[in-house]
């Protein structure tokens, strides 16, 4: 596929795309974010599990800077793209002015095309929000958020609420496009699955503080991961006979 | 105030989108159910033409049809007809101007403003709840019969509409849309003219439609005042004389001028909302 981008040095990651440092967020009296640290490297991919409300999507936000720390650091992108569970477009506008939202002119125009062939809507620069399905509208979304060639891509539970075979388009599709563009990577999700097939590592979150991590190796260890993966979320599987 | 609504959606893909369950209405505009849709109304006219010529009905009670068309037409050489015709939609264009205009700049600056809202909005509710005709005497002692006071009393009837609609249309914009320009680090600037404004347009489009009504609404009582010009001196003036030809002719003129307000508003919804579902080409 011919992409129009900034020529980039493929391979090797370039230093963090984010480090945290002591995070820690509070409403009232309850503690959500419990002194966190974290550092995503450029190029890698990270998931993060959690159950409801152990303060996944919190940290999330505080990255997105949507959201104010209590106290600690975040060194990073100031807007880091990101890609929430709702494609959010823009119905008022055709697609290329939703991926361009933000950028003026021709420029903002061309890259937003090539942005759109880049997920595989070719030609569907001048079409309403409305005349697509879910999984292309999250492809949108997507879209607009690689078009700023981010360093850090914060994806919130982006495909949580496609249908089975859409989701599985979409991991490959997300896995070949950040091979390409190479940010760091922060995935909340629920999906244990979704978050072995994705990431170089995973991290699972307790009571707002990082609890475990795993590196996701090869074929073989990934059923045992799983298993360990979901014991840690509280999903006890029967052992095999 | 330029606002990127306007935009052209491919064709083909209009053409290829299944047809909506509005179709129905669509049908109606055109093809066999168009020319059924008409046939109680030509009824209702020949049969009224006819009872006339039989002299069923009294011609002081209710001209024939054909009788009000050459009223209509004598007018119109005395070149009577298009200046009234003239000075009224004058009137209720400077009215809707005014009033639209300071509608929706308080419906802006409100719908933006906690502190304005509530700095203004209680008088502002305080003043609506007066029925705009219960101020007529009022405003004649204000501004005696002239022009000014048939203005005011349009400007005050249309106000309010496009006021609570441009309110209620800021306010209404998808939250997660206003995040999400945050997020893309849109200015204050984009934020209003690529999100807010645009969300805001279906509702205030909608106060559009009904100052529109209101408008005609207070043309009418505004022209009953002592006039010399427009269509409701045209009425009063034939009362006079017991002209009924000219009273119906001037309640036709109020019609059709309802309807061209109501196409108004639909081509303004038609152009400013081509990316609705409900204002699509082809569907209405």
């Amino acid at each position: 596929m011919s992409v129009a981008t900034v020529p980039r040095v493929s391979g090797t990651p370039i230093g963090p795309a984010v480090a945290v440092h002591g995070l820690k967020r509070q409403y009232g009296g309850r503690v959500v974010i419990d002194r966190l640290d974290l550092r995503i490297d450029r190029g890698e991919f990270v998931a993060l599990l959690g159950q409801s409300g152990c303060g996944k999507t919190t940290l999330l936000r505080a990255l997105a800077r949507l959201d104010l720390a209590d106290a600690g650091r975040i060194e990073g992108p100031l807007r880091p793209a990101v890609v929430f569970q709702e494609p959010r477009l823009l119905p008022w506008a055709p697609l290329h002015a939703n991926v361009a939202l933000g950028m003026e002119g021709p420029e903002g125009q061309r890259l937003a095309a090539a942005a759109l062939s880049e997920v595989g809507l070719v030609g569907r620069e001048n079409d309403w929000p409305r005349n697509l399905s879910g999984g292309q509208a999250q492809r949108v979304a997507l879209a607009r958020a690689l078009v700023r060639e981010p360093e850090l891509l914060l994806l919130d539970e982006p495909f949580a609420a496609l249908d089975a075979l859409t989701r599985i388009k979409m991991h490959l599709l997300i896995k070949e496009l950040v091979a390409r563009h190479r940010p760091g990577v922060l995935l909340v999700t629920h999906d244990v699955d979704e978050a072995i097939t994705l990431a170089d590592r995973i991290l699972v979150m307790k009571a707002g503080r990082i609890f475990a991590s795993y590196e996701v190796g090869a074929e073989v260890e990934r059923e045992r991961l799983r298993r360990d993966l979901l014991t840690e979320l509280g999903v006890e599987l029967p052992t095999a006979a | 105030m330029s606002i990127d609504l306007v935009q052209t959606g491919s064709p083909a893909l209009e053409a290829a989108k299944p047809r909506s369950p509005r179709s129905s209405l669509l049908e109606l505009k055109s093809g066999r159910f168009f020319l059924i849709s008409w046939i109680v109304p030509v009824v209702a006219v020949v049969l009224w033409e006819a009872l006339s010529r039989a002299g069923l009905v009294a011609a002081q009670v209710l001209p024939a049809p054909s009788s009000v068309v050459l009223t209509a037409w004598n007018l119109i050489q005395q070149g009577r007809l298009l200046s009234d015709l003239g000075v009224s939609l004058l009137r209720a264009a400077a009215g809707l101007l005014i009033g639209g205009g300071i509608g929706f700049s308080l419906g802006v600056l409100i719908g933006f403003s906690r502190l304005a809202e509530a700095l203004l909005d209680r008088p502002i509710q305080m003043v609506r709840a007066i029925p705009f005709l219960a101020l007529l005497p009022m405003v004649i002692v204000w501004f005696g019969v002239d022009e000014t006071a048939k203005v005011f009393l349009v400007s005050l009837a249309v106000m309010f509409p496009i006021y609570i609609n441009t309110v209620l249309g800021i306010r209404q914009v998808d939250p997660k849309l206003l995040e999400l320009g945050r997020v893309i680090g849109l200015s204050n600037r984009e934020q209003i003219r690529r999100i807010i404004l645009p969300g805001a347009m279906p509702s205030i489009l909608n106060g559009v439609r009904y100052a529109l009504a209101v408008a005609w609404l207070a043309l009418v009582i505004a022209e009953t005042l002592a006039t010399t010009k427009g269509i409701g001196f045209l009425a009063m003036d034939a009362r006079e004389f017991l002209q009924t030809d000219v009273i119906v002719l001037t309640i036709v003129i109020y019609a059709l001028i309802g309807v061209g307000a109501d196409g108004l508003a639909r081509l303004l919804e038609h152009s400013l909302l081509a990316w609705h579902p409900n204002f699509a080409k082809g569907s209405r």
